[in-house]
């Protein structure tokens, strides 16, 4: 057993060696995709439900993709087309879910706790898809496998996360998973984007962006939600940028062999300069393969899929 | 004539009990003389009293019927919450003989006879004395003052938007000078709302280790110092409905000293619990102001002790079963209180060393009743017979399921406290009786 609970619910959930286990078994499949025919029919007759409750185009064909590969049964159902805008509770549509015996839930939500609300109410097998600001855990698990593909072991690794910490699950689930496998992580971003009490969660705050990304060996630059800040957490785009966005003088100061990571979507010459973007530096490409193949472990793994069954990776980190 | 339970006569005597007046417990045993609603004598020892009927308390503590500063009673409007009788039966259960129901009812209670239903419904359900406030402004909506005089002539003992609080500075100071010609206060929840946002919990590190908007001390911290300095300058009576932040006693204790007409309640689960207590998400956690920090929660007790926060009050809010399934962030503040607080302020202040007795009964009937100078909670010679017999020793284990009030969104659930209300009379008459264990589990 690589994971001992039914559910995936965050990184801090998690122990190292679950995460390690999963990332190995994602590698595998990473393995799959380079052949002609992409799929294993492991998940044949059994139904996954993917119940997306804020719009989510990347995470959900993600998803999708995941269980299409593992020839699951796939039902999609969204905030606009479920009764949830008419007024019911999280509780029935659970209720309803399980009436139908559906074997595994994927939810995104908007409310921070929803994924565990659901994990508790039901017995089939919950993969957090974002919950809120809490928890990413299939994003934070797709980071790490992509920041072990190029630097191996990460304890001692230096990761900086930078951008709008407060609002960003995918900056909490990266903090867990990464403080877990001993990288040293720094976050940074103006001080209206930092929470308080992140230091007890073992990261280094630094407000100052040349200094938060000098020694580093990943930037993970998270996007900046611009419908959410209007002219409140920063003065406007062009002075975010000028302060704390990933530009081509950045990256002339970060140490040669420092790789760039985004969770997409980008706002380009926000955040991340167009050039960067599109430069030798970034890895985005490989983090959206990655979390293919992240989920569909997760999912085999939840389905009781059995690890010695898949031929081992060829180069794993 | 032998007591009997079943029919509780007009005239009786409790002997075998320990008074608790004056923020002092007596030493010894005492006795309590009902005569036709009021107390005809009380005092030390056993005096002969031939003919009537007794009886004997067995040494339980015997205090002033509990008075609570804010209660939500949720009638007219959301009747599927609470209403005034079965709130009326959750307060006698507590201990409670009077309470102060806040106007945030759906219509609000802002004008006169509105004052009056609340009065009358209180009367039908006999169990409680109600004293209603008014809100300051018309519909809650901070624009224009309500009719203060003829809210008082009906009744009403002071004034509050609670939830809702003014924002106009002006029509504020102009309450409180005008409620102070009336004689009765304003009543705030100081909270500066642009600071506070859509925060639900407590601003620190548990809000961002959960994901949850967090609320700063500085909402309520700056709010209650305009507020203070609106009351020095109108030289009215400001009643701070629940402190919550170390910063909250230290402005009020200033102001004292000073000389400002401050007053100030906090709840139990603001000195018993504090923002960890939200880890896994249930919002009966969730509370408006928020639980906050371990130096907070000390700060209240301290307050307690020293006089600073002058009473308990339990911000009695009900919400359904359905509103606390609702997400975190989604579901309405507030939890219940009134058949826990006694409960909690012996387990968590008395037990814990930080409050004697005494002082924990003060706090909950004689404090709050002479902070907002509300004829309740005197155990006195001639004083209507409004008491309470209260078991300090007795566990019990909250359960959804006792609960005398319609709803059960309390923080306490499955949680063991100590200490019981046993038995509680209004004007001599019983309105709660916890049958030996009834209700405790």
């Amino acid at each position: 057993m690589i994971l001992r609970s039914k559910d995936v619910l965050g990184l801090e959930d998690l122990t190292a060696e679950e995460i390690l286990g999963v990332i190995d078994i994602a590698s595998r499949f990473r393995a799959v995709f380079d052949r002609p025919v992409r799929s294993v029919p492991i998940m044949r007759g059994r139904t996954v439900v993917n119940f997306f409750h804020e719009p989510s185009t990347r995470t959900r064909i993600s998803f999708e993709l995941a269980e299409k590969r593992l020839s699951a049964d796939i039902v999609n159902f969204s905030t606009a087309t479920s009764s949830l805008s008419k007024g019911e509770t999280l509780r029935d549509t659970a209720e309803n879910l399980a009436a139908m015996k559906i074997d595994m839930l994927v939810i995104r939500h908007s409310s921070a706790g929803a994924a565990r609300y659901l994990a508790n109410v039901l017995a089939c097998s919950v993969i957090n898809a974002g919950d809120g600001p809490h928890e990413h855990p299939t994003q934070g698990l797709l980071d790490i496998m992509t920041m072990r593909q190029r630097l191996g072991d990460l304890r001692g690794r230096k990761v900086t996360i930078i951008g709008d910490i407060t609002h960003s699950r995918v900056a909490r689930s990266n903090i867990w998973g990464l403080t877990k496998l001993g990288a040293e992580v720094t976050v940074c971003g103006p001080p209206t984007m930092v929470p308080s009490g992140l230091d007890r969660m073992g990261v280094r705050v630094e407000y100052d962006l040349m200094r938060a990304v000098a020694d580093a060996d990943v930037l993970n630059v998270l996007r900046i939600q611009l419908e959410r800040h209007a002219s409140r957490s920063f003065p406007s785009n062009r002075e975010y940028h000028r302060m704390y966005g990933i530009s081509t003088d950045v990256v002339k100061k970060l140490k040669p062999e420092a790789f760039i990571m985004h969770p997409g979507p980008m706002n380009r010459d926000v955040e991340i300069a167009s050039e960067v973007a599109d430069g030798p530096r970034q890895v985005i490409l490989d983090q959206v393969a990655n979390g293919v193949a992240v989920r569909m472990a997760l999912i085999y793994l939840l389905s009781g899929g059995d690890p010695g069954a898949l031929a081992p990776a060829a180069a794993q980190a | 004539m032998e007591w009997s339970w079943d029919r509780i006569p007009a005239e009786f005597v409790v002997t075998n009990v320990m008074l608790c007046r004056g923020g002092t417990l007596a030493k010894g045993r005492g006795f309590l003389h009902v005569r036709k609603g009021r107390i005809e004598a009380l005092g030390a020892g056993s005096p002969s009293h031939e003919g009537i009927p007794v009886l004997d308390a067995g040494g339980m503590v015997c205090a002033p019927g509990l008075v609570d500063l804010s209660v939500h009673f949720r009638e007219p409007g959301n009747e599927e919450k609470e209403t005034v009788a079965t709130g009326s039966r959750a307060a006698a259960a507590g201990g409670y003989t009077a309470v102060v129901t806040m106007p945030d009812t759906d219509p609000a209670v802002d004008n006169s006879g509105m004052v009056r239903y609340m009065i009358d419904r209180g009367r039908e359900a006999g169990l409680c004395r109600i004293f209603p406030t008014g809100a300051i402004s018309p519909g809650r909506r901070g624009e224009a003052m309500t009719e203060f005089g003829d809210m008082v002539a009906a009744g009403a003992v002071g004034f509050t938007d609670d939830l809702n609080p003014v924002a106009n500075g002006n029509l504020l100071g102009n309450a409180l000078k005008y409620a102070g010609m009336l004689g009765v206060p304003i009543i705030t929840h100081p909270e500066d709302q642009t600071i506070s946002g859509r925060g639900v919990m407590h601003g620190g590190y548990w809000a961002t280790r959960l994901g949850l908007a967090g609320m700063s001390r500085a909402a309520e911290d700056a709010a209650l110092f305009r507020d203070i300095e609106l009351a020095r300058a109108a030289k009215g009576h400001l009643h701070v409905a629940h402190v919550s932040t170390k910063g909250a006693v230290a402005i009020i204790r200033r102001a004292k000293d000073e000389g400002v007409r401050v007053t100030a309640a906090a709840t139990p689960h603001h000195f018993s619990l504090d923002h960890a207590r939200c880890r896994d998400w249930s919002p009966l956690f969730k509370t408006n102001p928020p639980l906050r920090e371990a130096d907070d929660l000390a700060a209240i007790a301290e307050g307690l002790a020293d006089g600073t926060i002058d009473a308990i009050a339990t911000d009695h809010a009900p919400h359904t079963a359905t509103e606390k399934e609702f997400q975190f962030d989604q579901a309405p503040f507030g939890v219940v209180g009134l058949e826990t607080a006694l409960a909690v302020g012996i387990t968590y202040l008395v037990r814990t060393g930080l409050l004697d007795l005494g002082q924990l009964v003060a706090c909950l009937s004689e404090r709050p009743a002479r902070a907002l100078n509300l004829p309740a909670g005197r155990l006195e010679e001639g004083a209507e017979a409004d008491f309470v017999l209260i078991d300090p020793e007795r566990p019990w284990t909250v359960a959804a399921r006792a609960f005398r009030s319609r709803s059960a969104n309390s923080p306490y659930l499955g949680e063991t406290l100590t200490g019981r209300a046993v038995a509680t009379f209004l004007r001599g008459r019983l309105t709660w009786r916890d049958e030996d264990g009834a209700g405790a589990s």
